[in-house]
C-alpha cells in the first residue's frame, strides 16, 4: 500500500518540480533565446503575425474562444461524417445529432463525459483525428490559460500570445510526454493497431468479436491532459486500455503529473515560488486525505454479502483483479481530484460512502484540478481568502501588491457560484422530472446519486460517471453539453478578468501590515475557504445521496 | 489599448485560427500516430491484441480478454454484466448495497452448489468493471479445481499443480493481494493435458 502511494503520488510530486521548470522554459521562453526565436519564426510562418504578437488579456481570451469555436466545428464535422471517412474497418454508422453535440462539447471542454461507447459507436478516424486531437488542444488551452493568468498576476500588461502558447504546449510539452507514455504502455501490452475487430472461436465453440484498435496513442494523452475519455466504454477498466499492474501505475502516475507541475510553472512565471509551494501543499494535503479515505472506505466488503457464504474481501464489484483491490479506490480519488475522469473501476459500484470521495473532489475541483484550470479555480479561492483576511484585520485586501476591491470580489463570487448553481440546479431539475428520474439504474438514494454525480462531473469538467445512468438521451445530452460549456469558459473568463483588472492597478508598497500569501498560515486559510465554501455548499445533497444510501443499506 | 473587439479583429483571429488548426491536427494526430504505430511493430503480439491461436492458426481468443466458460471441465471466469461481449464491454453498475445485486449473488451461489461450511471467493460473485477481466484469484481457481478434476477424470493433485504453476508465473506483480490465474491460458493448458 505504501509502495502504491509512493509510485503514483510521491514520485510524481517529486518529478513535478523539474517538469514545472521544463514547462516554464517551453511555454514561457525568454524571447531572445534560441528556442524562443526559432519557434516564433515558425509560428509566424504558420499563422501570420497574429500567432506571435503580444496580446492583452481580452485579446488573448478572444483568440482562445475563436480557436475553441473552430475546434468545436471541426470535430463536429468529423463525427457527423464518420461513416464516409477512412479508418473505419468495422463500418461504424452515423451518430445521432444530440450525441454528437454532447461528445464534441465534452472533448472541447476537456471533460470527456462519454454518453457513447467507443468500441460500439466511433470509427478509428473519429477517435484519432477528432477526439484524440481535442485531447491535445483542449489540454493546451487549459495550460495556456494559466500561463496567461500567471503573467497578468505577475504584473504584466500583456499576457503573451494564445496561439504561441497553444502550439508550444501541444508540441513541446504534451507531445513528447505522450510519446514517452505511449511507448511505456506499448511495452506494457496495450494494443496499437489499425486492424478491425478480431473474431475468435472460443474453446467452448462460441464466436467472440474482440474490439481493438489504436489504443496506446489515445491512452497516453487521455491521462496526461486530464482528459479521461477512453477508447472503450468502460475506460481504463478495459484490459486493452489497462492490461496490467504496470500499465495501471503508468496511467495513474500520468494523471497527476502535469496538474502538479502546473503549480510550479505558475510560481516561476509569477516569480513567487513560495506562494506556489503553499498552494502545492494545500492541494497535496487534500489529495492525500482523499486517497486515504477512499482506500479505507472501499476496504469494506459489499453490503449485500452480509449473511451469505462469500469469503470476506474488499468490495470487488466493478473492479479488475489485476490492479489489486485498493488501486481502484486510489484511482477514483486521484481522477476526480484532477478533473481527469478516467476510471479503473466502476464508480457506480463503489461502496455508498466511498462515492463521497470522488464527489467531494469534483465539488472542490481544486485539488490540482484539470491541467491549468485547477489552478485557476484555486486562484478564486485565494482571492476569497485574501478578502476574508482583509475583512478580519480591517484593511483593504491585497494580492501580489495590488488592491482587491469591489470589482474583483464581484467577479470572484460570480465565478464561485457558477459551479454549485450548475450542479444543484441541474440535479434538482432532473431528479424531479422523468428526464432524469426515468433514466437511473439503481433505485432510491443511489439513483439520486447517479443524477447528482452526472451533473457534478459535467460541471467539474471531469467526465467520470455513475455509468448505470441511461444518459444517452436527448435531454441528458443537451443538458450536460450546455453545463460543460458554461462550466469550462466562465471559470476561465472571470479569473482572467480579475487578473487583468489587478494588473491594471498601481502596485502598493509592501508594509508590515501587508497580509503575506506565502505562509503556512495563509495555506490554512485557503484550505479553510476550499473546504467551507467549496465543499460545505453540497452537504445537503451529500446527505440525500451517498449518506442516505449507506444508512439504508445497513438495514438489509 | 483596444477594449472592444471590432469586426476586423474577428476576421483576423479567424484567419489565424484556421491556419493553425490543420497544423495541430497534422502534428498531434498525424505525426504522433505514425510514430506510435511504428513503435508498435516492435511488439506485434500485444500491439495487435495479444491474440492466442490454435495449432492450425485459428484465433481462439485474447490473452487479455475473458471469454465465456460454462462447462464443468473448464475453469470459469468472473461474472460478466455484458456476457463477455468483447465488442461492447461494461460493468454491472449495480450498487453494492442494492437488492438487485443481492438477488444476483444468490443466483450465482446456487450455481456453485456449496457444501456445508464452504464459502465462495468474492471475485466469483462480483462482476468486473469491464466484464472482461481475464483473471481469477488463486483461491477462486482452487475453489473450482475439484469440479474440473472430476469432469475431466483427472487427479485433483494434477489440476492443482497446473493451477499453482500458472499462479506462480504471475507473482511478479508484487503488489497484488494474492496471485492471479489467467482463465483462458489455464484452460488451454488443461486441454493440452489430455493429449
Amino acid at each position: 500500500m505504501l509502495l502504491l502511494f509512493l509510485l503514483v503520488l510521491i514520485i510524481p510530486a517529486l518529478l513535478s518540480w523539474p517538469l514545472g521548470l521544463a514547462m516554464t522554459r517551453m511555454i514561457d521562453p525568454d524571447e531572445a533565446s534560441g528556442y524562443g526565436r526559432w519557434t516564433a519564426r515558425i509560428f509566424r510562418k504558420t499563422g501570420g503575425e497574429g500567432a506571435v504578437e503580444e496580446q492583452e488579456w481580452k485579446g488573448y481570451l478572444f483568440s482562445m474562444l475563436m480557436f475553441n469555436v473552430l475546434m468545436f466545428a471541426f470535430v463536429t464535422i468529423v463525427l457527423a461524417l464518420q461513416q464516409w471517412l477512412p479508418l473505419n474497418p468495422d463500418g461504424k454508422g452515423p451518430l445521432e445529432a444530440s450525441l454528437i453535440f454532447n461528445a464534441v462539447a465534452s472533448f472541447v471542454t476537456n471533460t470527456n463525459l462519454q454518453h457513447y461507447s467507443g468500441e460500439v459507436s466511433m470509427s478509428y478516424f473519429s477517435q484519432l483525428f477528432g477526439l484524440m486531437w481535442l485531447q491535445f488542444v483542449s489540454a493546451s488551452t487549459g495550460i495556456a490559460s494559466v500561463a496567461a493568468l500567471a503573467r497578468a498576476i505577475g504584473g504584466k500588461k500583456t499576457v503573451g500570445n494564445f496561439y504561441s502558447d497553444l502550439m508550444r504546449t501541444s508540441f513541446f510539452v504534451l507531445l513528447p510526454l505522450a510519446l514517452l507514455v505511449a511507448l511505456l504502455l506499448l511495452a506494457g501490452g496495450v494494443p496499437m493497431t489499425l486492424d478491425g475487430a478480431a473474431v475468435a472461436h472460443t474453446l467452448e465453440g462460441a464466436t467472440q468479436t474482440i474490439a481493438r484498435g489504436p489504443v496506446a496513442a489515445m491512452e497516453a494523452i487521455k491521462q496526461l491532459g486530464t482528459n479521461g475519455g477512453g477508447f472503450f466504454g468502460p475506460n481504463s477498466t478495459h484490459p486493452f486500455e489497462n492490461p496490467s499492474f504496470f500499465t495501471n501505475v503508468v496511467e495513474c502516475f500520468s494523471i497527476v503529473l502535469i496538474p502538479m507541475a502546473v503549480v510550479w510553472m505558475f510560481g516561476r512565471i509569477t516569480g513567487r515560488m513560495r506562494d506556489a509551494a503553499v498552494i502545492f501543499s494545500v492541494m497535496m494535503a487534500l489529495l492525500l486525505l482523499k486517497c486515504g479515505a477512499a482506500i479505507w472506505l472501499e476496504g469494506a466488503p459489499a453490503a449485500v454479502f452480509s449473511g451469505l457464504p462469500v469469503e470476506l474481501a474488499s468490495n470487488l464489484e466493478g473492479k479488475e483483479l489485476r490492479f489489486g483491490s485498493s488501486a481502484g479506490a486510489l484511482w477514483a480519488a486521484v481522477t476526480t481530484a484532477t478533473s481527469n475522469g478516467s476510471v479503473n473501476c466502476m464508480h457506480d459500484s463503489l461502496n455508498p460512502l466511498t462515492a463521497l470521495v470522488p464527489l467531494a473532489g469534483m465539488w472542490m475541483n481544486v485539488v490540482f484540478g484539470g491541467v491549468g484550470v485547477g489552478l485557476i479555480n484555486m486562484f478564486i479561492f485565494i482571492i476569497v481568502g485574501v478578502f476574508i483576511c482583509g475583512m478580519m484585520v480591517g484593511r483593504t485586501p491585497e494580492y501580489f501588491g495590488r488592491k482587491v476591491e469591489t470589482r474583483e470580489m464581484t467577479l470572484a463570487l460570480l465565478a464561485l457560484l457558477v459551479h454549485p448553481a450548475l450542479i444543484l440546479g441541474g440535479t434538482a431539475l432532473f431528479a424531479a422530472t422523468p428526464a432524469g428520474a426515468a433514466t437511473v439504474l439503481n433505485t432510491g438514494a443511489h439513483g439520486f446519486t447517479e443524477i447528482l454525480y452526472e451533473f457534478t462531473s459535467a460541471a467539474a469538467n471531469n467526465g467520470s460517471g455513475f455509468e448505470g445512468l441511461g444518459d444517452n438521451t436527448a435531454a441528458w445530452n443537451i443538458a450536460t453539453g450546455i453545463v460543460m460549456l458554461l462550466a469550462r469558459y466562465i471559470p476561465v473568463i472571470l479569473p482572467l478578468a480579475i487578473a487583468g483588472s489587478l494588473a491594471a492597478k498601481k502596485p502598493v508598497p509592501v508594509t508590515a501590515g501587508t497580509l503575506r500569501t506565502d505562509t503556512l498560515l495563509f495555506g490554512v486559510i485557503i484550505l479553510g475557504s476550499v473546504v467551507l465554501i467549496g465543499a460545505l455548499l453540497f452537504l445537503p445533497v451529500a446527505v440525500l445521496g451517498p449518506v442516505a444510501d449507506h444508512l439504508t443499506a445497513i438495514i438489509h | 489599448m483596444k477594449t472592444i473587439v471590432s469586426f476586423g479583429d474577428l476576421t483576423r483571429q479567424f484567419a489565424v485560427s484556421i491556419r493553425i488548426l490543420p497544423v495541430t491536427v497534422a502534428i498531434c494526430s498525424g505525426l504522433y500516430i505514425i510514430i506510435v504505430l511504428l513503435a508498435a511493430q516492435i511488439v506485434p503480439y500485444s500491439a495487435s491484441g495479444s491474440l492466442i491461436r490454435s495449432e492450425n492458426g485459428q484465433v481462439v481468443g485474447s490473452e487479455c480478454i475473458a471469454q465465456q466458460f460454462s462447462r464443468p471441465e473448464y475453469f470459469w471466469p468472473r461474472p460478466s454484466a455484458v456476457s463477455w461481449n468483447a465488442a461492447a464491454a461494461g460493468g454491472s453498475n449495480l450498487s453494492p448495497a442494492s437488492l438487485v445485486m443481492r438477488q444476483r449473488t444468490e443466483k450465482l451461489l446456487a450455481v456453485y452448489a456449496l457444501k456445508k461450511g464452504q464459502r465462495v471467493p468474492a471475485d466469483l460473485v462480483t462482476a468486473s468493471g469491464s466484464g472482461l477481466d481475464p483473471d481469477i484469484s488463486l483461491s477462486a481457481a482452487s475453489f473450482q479445481a475439484a469440479r474440473v478434476a472430476h469432469a475431466r477424470d483427472l487427479a485433483l493433485d494434477r489440476v492443482m499443480s497446473l493451477v499453482n504453476t500458472h499462479a506462480a508465473g504471475r507473482r511478479s506483480a508484487v503488489l497484488q493481494d494474492e496471485p492471479l490465474v489467467n482463465v483462458l491460458v489455464l484452460n488451454r493448458e488443461l486441454d493440452r493435458l489430455k493429449h
